[in-house]
């Protein structure tokens, strides 16, 4: 298990994110057992928290503080519940409606980590007398090195990648070496009710699982054009926020495209409230130009090879990197498609999490003619 | 380990957990009878459940059927305003108006709420001074703006958070002026505070045993004889047909003798709290020069020391001080833990930056001079780190906004 490296010197005094589910709990036991001095702390995010879990949110309910808080009772350590929903709507659920709005797909999760438990969270804890912050991730951390948990289904190595070395530094995965089956197993051995909790997948903010309703609510419509690669209108849509590059359904299209092949949308532009859409062909993208980078590991000379991952779950790439103004730009060893701005692109040499960057837009150097798709209109 | 949280809750009397044991006890070796059975352990339970009845009415100065056990103050104040609304609202369908302190617990706060989304109630909220207490004209004004439409007026004795001191003589005499019935939430008063259901002249007084020694899982509701009040629990009818459910007897036993106790000691223990409440606020104030006492500074219980530490996270102070083995509160907490910016201290115009940094030190039984002392030798250093905890996270200057 990693520890910062003064853990030897004195009994390391650890604060253990709890959300009530297996994973947390039973990284909160892996500090137990490892002799640390744990507490236990489950952060409230939500303003008015529903009393039972419902669907497969993850942390967000009455219930699942009360999870946690027995996890916490049969651990033997302290538990508090600490209210970062303030945070959490203006660092998460703010920034997840304005970057919709701006026309890009943002990873809430991917935020939480940066803002909410490696920032304000950690934060607090080490002003506190914490030496570091404990949370049920899969993936592994030894010596500042980040990489993916042994459990490739469920590794987290991308959700984390936005962290800098200082707040990894202070951060613990004990789950890293683990696949889920043997977490799952264990937190059954330790008695832990949440052993055969499941897991969660949805947003934790939206309570009906609606990603589509939820942001109607926040952004209202916006109707504007559907148009294709040359601008010619096809159709209208009630407000981009409903769009992801590479979405398929629900364009509603009144002409066919000439080929009677189906189309994509290809970018979105919040500036003139347009989707644009193509055919397949048009999709794939190899050079991928992102914002300036977070290093975790030590930059390597540009240009270099490595791998890159473009969403969580998504497919690994080769790519060569290079510097692009304040940013870089990858161009992709084999093209791929819904590649969307907001999102992280995130560098792997092998299993180790080099560094990421956030996706700005992309572009089609192969196939019928370059065609650039500045993703959001704020590119450059 | 100082505990410093019997406003929560109190250790239970010695005496009090024989007395149960033994009751208890009692019913393993032949006299396990329900209280309204007719045989003989019957009647023999009967017997001990109007003994406790009246041992209880003489202690708080009522008359035996004046008591209406309960299962705690909860349900008390439940019965009281629901029970004492509907009942009157029968008797005269324009008397839909509650009046009830802004400083209420919830049980009253969230009672007068439901009764206003489910059944056409109109919620008068009596404001507060900036000491937490209410004013007497503001209670006579809004009983003069139409005094047949109002059902109940409900105003605490002690207020549970900032120990602030009502001036219920005052209050219910403005009520009776225009016919009104008053009730009053007694819970934290019992023990430190001189409470005489008789003398204060309240039509409905709650009260309950774990704040003064006494069991979790029972208390009372003091009903005056001529108080109409429709039920809350429908069922056998046990208790003067307003309160249903099987009676606990040594529930009740334990009740009776931690009042007892409590009453009997209260002239030794109030000053002894007051003591050691004004050492400790100022043995704070001492180590912490900018913290600040809410609440009444002489018109408050015995035990009660609530103060802000402006710059602070009350649930960070909560933290640090129970790592220390100092067991307190931040004054009010909902059923998932968090803090919120309590509603007590929101009412008395504190800015919520002084809201946040509240903690709430509540002395009883147990209480000792040593109890006092670590938490003054404590209190700077916590407050210290507390802040440089608020600062880091930004929470102190509203940083969570500013995205």
């Amino acid at each position: 298990m990693n520890a910062p490296a003064d853990s030897e010197v004195r009994r390391l005094k650890v604060l253990a994110a709890m959300s009530g589910g297996v994973d947390s709990a039973v990284a909160a036991a892996r500090a137990v057992a490892a002799g640390w001095d744990v507490t236990g702390v489950h952060l409230a995010l939500s303003r008015q928290p529903a009393t039972l879990r419902t669907g497969s949110r993850g942390c967000c309910s009455l219930e699942d503080s009360n999870d946690a808080r027995r996890t916490a009772d049969i651990l033997g350590i302290p538990f508090y519940v600490w209210d970062f929903a303030e945070r959490f709507a203006a660092d998460v659920i703010d920034d997840f409606v304005a970057e919709y709005a701006a026309g890009r797909t943002p990873n809430p999760c991917l935020r939480c980590n940066e803002k909410i438990k490696f920032a304000a969270l950690l934060d607090r804890a080490l002003a506190l007398g914490f030496d570091a912050v404990v949370t049920g991730h899969h993936a592994r951390l030894t010596d500042g090195r980040l990489c993916r948990s042994v459990d490739a289904a469920k590794d987290q190595s991308y959700v984390l990648a936005v962290l800098t070395r200082e707040q990894l530094a202070h951060a613990v995965f004990p789950l890293g070496d683990s696949t889920k089956d043997q977490v799952r197993a264990e937190a059954a051995r330790l008695g832990l009710a949440v052993a055969s909790k499941p897991d969660s997948h949805d947003i934790c903010f939206i309570a009906d699982g609606d990603t589509q309703a939820f942001l109607d609510r926040r952004l209202g419509e916006r109707p504007g054009d559907i148009v294709d690669t040359d601008g010619a209108v096809l159709g209208s849509h009630a407000g981009t926020h409903h769009y992801t590059v590479g979405q398929r359904r629900g364009l509603n299209l009144t002409r066919p495209s000439a080929t009677g092949e189906p189309r994509y949308v290809l970018s979105i532009s919040p500036k003139t409230n347009t989707v644009v859409v193509g055919g397949a062909a048009d999709l794939q993208v190899d050079v991928v130009r992102c914002g300036p980078p977070v290093w975790i590991a030590e930059p390597p000379a540009q240009p270099f090879d490595c791998a890159v991952q473009l969403r969580a779950h998504g497919m690994v790439s080769p790519a060569r990197i290079s510097a692009d103004g304040d940013g870089l730009a990858a161009v992709l060893g084999e093209p791929q498609r819904g590649v969307a701005a907001g999102q992280a692109l995130v560098m792997y040499d092998g299993e180790q999490v080099l560094g990421s960057a956030t996706i700005l837009g992309t572009e089609r150097s192969v196939g019928s003619g370059a065609a650039a798709h500045p993703a959001a209109a704020s590119t450059g | 380990m100082p505990y410093l949280d019997h406003a929560a809750t109190t250790p239970m009397l010695p005496e009090v957990i024989d007395a149960i044991s033994a009751s208890m006890r009692a019913s393993a070796t032949g006299v396990a009878g329900n209280p309204s059975s007719v045989h003989t352990s019957g009647r023999q339970a009967r017997r001990i459940i109007e003994e406790s009845r009246e041992r209880l009415a003489a202690a708080l100065d009522a008359r035996p059927s004046e008591v209406i056990f309960t299962s705690g103050g909860t349900e008390a104040d439940n019965l009281a305003v629901k029970g004492i609304y509907f009942a009157r609202r029968a008797a005269d369908p324009a008397r839909r108006r509650l009046l009830v302190s802004a400083v209420e617990h919830h049980a009253v706060l969230d009672s007068a709420d439901h009764l206003v989304s489910a059944a056409g109630a109109e919620l008068g909220l009596l404001p507060v001074d900036s000491d937490g207490v209410v004013r007497p004209e503001a209670l006579a004004a809004a009983l003069a703006e139409d005094p047949g439409s109002v059902a109940l007026v409900s105003v605490m004795w002690a207020n549970n958070e900032v120990g602030s001191i009502q001036p219920i003589g005052e209050l219910t005499e403005i009520a009776h002026g225009y016919g009104v019935p008053f009730h009053t939430d007694a819970v934290q008063a019992v023990g430190t505070l001189g409470v005489s259901f008789a003398e204060s002249g309240v039509d409905a007084m709650t009260v309950t045993a774990h704040k003064i020694g006494g069991p979790v899982g029972v208390g009372a509701l003091l009903l005056g004889r001529g108080v109409d009040c429709v039920p809350v629990l429908h069922g056998g009818g046990q208790e003067r047909d307003v309160r249903s459910g099987t009676l606990d007897t040594p529930g009740a036993v334990g009740f009776a003798l931690a009042a007892e106790l409590a009453v009997g000691r209260r002239a030794e223990l109030a000053p002894r709290l007051a003591r050691l409440r004004d050492e400790l606020i100022d043995g704070v104030r001492r180590a912490v020069p900018d913290a600040v006492l809410n609440g009444h500074p002489v018109h408050r219980l015995p035990g009660n020391a609530h103060l802000s530490f402006p710059g602070c996270e009350g649930d960070s102070l909560l933290m640090l001080l129970d790592a220390r083995g100092i067991e307190c509160s931040t004054g009010s907490a909902c059923s998932a833990g968090v803090a919120q910016p309590s509603h007590v201290l929101l009412a008395m115009g504190t800015d919520e930056q002084r809201a946040r940094g509240a903690l709430r030190l509540s002395l009883g039984h147990t209480s000792t001079a040593a109890d006092v002392r670590t938490v003054v030798e404590a209190i700077g250093p916590v407050v210290e780190r507390a802040r440089r905890a608020s600062a880091a996270v930004g929470v102190a200057a509203g940083a969570g906004r500013s995205a």
